[in-house]
């Protein structure tokens, strides 16, 4: 595919942190880290879709004024970012293997309307539902 | 007024709390508990965060599962009631028609007359989609209504 969204970016309160949660609790690779002075564009990958990459930006200067960036702050850790959806073959499996490594769950999983969910959080307050692909 | 976007998380936390079981008891205390501060500190920094008091949340939330149960379960009403975690069939009914203003033999009844199109969206956007809003107390929601002939049953936690 050459044409369509390639990548999406989120909020997160530190980079270094959303890596290693992304990384080494999801299971996301790294696809681009790079710094420019005190900018760094860090993107991550899920493993099984090479044509998306998920953004881990800050809200900060020069992007955003001072204030903005706060107040965007403030909206993260309080939840209020749009949802985000991972599918996965096996909800019940990866909600036990997430929450072994340390993932804060917010729902355990539940079977309903034909699949199951569970939801989790990043650390920086961005909601996830964790739901089963419908085969 | 800003708020540390660290304090945020950890209310955020109590509420995700709330959420994931609303049926159960959220005094204050515990909820101070979970976010790691004083109670005082606690009822008023969640208000200012989330627009609501805790208990106040609470209450939308209970309301909230049972609308969807009383709209996709057969369930008893009672049933309903007593797995929202309220104590007593009355305090259910009444809190559900001050805050919907319908009774939930009412909002059953026209549910289940209403074809849904839902089932392609994820059940947890439903449900927040389908969040009764309670922008006042309870207990002043009934006062407004029903031009106080007796005094409010309940005390709200703030």
């Amino acid at each position: 595919m050459s044409q369509g969204v390639n990548m999406i970016g989120l909020y997160v309160r530190d980079q270094d942190e959303a890596l290693t949660f992304y990384v080494e609790k999801l299971g996301f690779r790294v696809h681009t880290d790079a710094r420019n002075g005190d900018y760094r564009w860090l993107t991550v990958q899920h493993p099984d879709q090479p044509s998306f990459q998920l953004g881990l930006c800050m809200p900060e200067s020069p992007m955003l004024d001072a204030a903005t960036a706060q107040t965007l702050r403030e909206i993260v850790a309080k939840g209020a970012m749009p949802p985000l959806v991972l599918a996965v073959d096996d909800c019940r499996a990866a909600y036990e293997q997430m929450r072994a490594r340390g993932v804060e769950f917010t729902q355990e999983p539940v079977a309903r309307f034909g699949s199951v969910d569970a939801g989790f959080r990043d650390p920086s307050g961005n909601g996830w539902k964790l739901i089963e692909a419908r085969r | 007024m800003s708020q540390d976007p660290e304090l945020l998380r950890r209310l955020l936390r109590a509420k995700d709390r709330m959420d994931a079981a609303s049926h159960e008891e959220w005094p204050v205390r515990r909820l101070a508990r979970v976010t790691g501060v004083s109670e005082a500190h606690f009822a008023r920094s969640f208000k200012e965060a989330f627009g609501v008091p805790p208990h106040r949340y609470l209450l939308t939330r209970r309301i909230g599962r049972a609308m969807a149960l009383l709209r996709d379960t057969e369930l008893s009403i009672t049933e309903i009631a007593f797995q929202t975690g309220w104590g007593s069939l009355g305090t259910f009914g009444r809190t559900f028609r001050d805050i919907t203003g319908e009774s939930p033999g009412a909002i059953r009844a026209r549910e289940r007359a209403a074809t849904h199109e839902l089932v392609l969206v994820p059940a947890c956007f439903v449900s927040a989609a389908h969040r009764p809003d309670l922008t006042i107390a309870v207990s002043e929601k009934r006062r407004l209504s029903d031009s106080g002939t007796k005094g409010s049953e309940e005390t709200e936690v703030s």
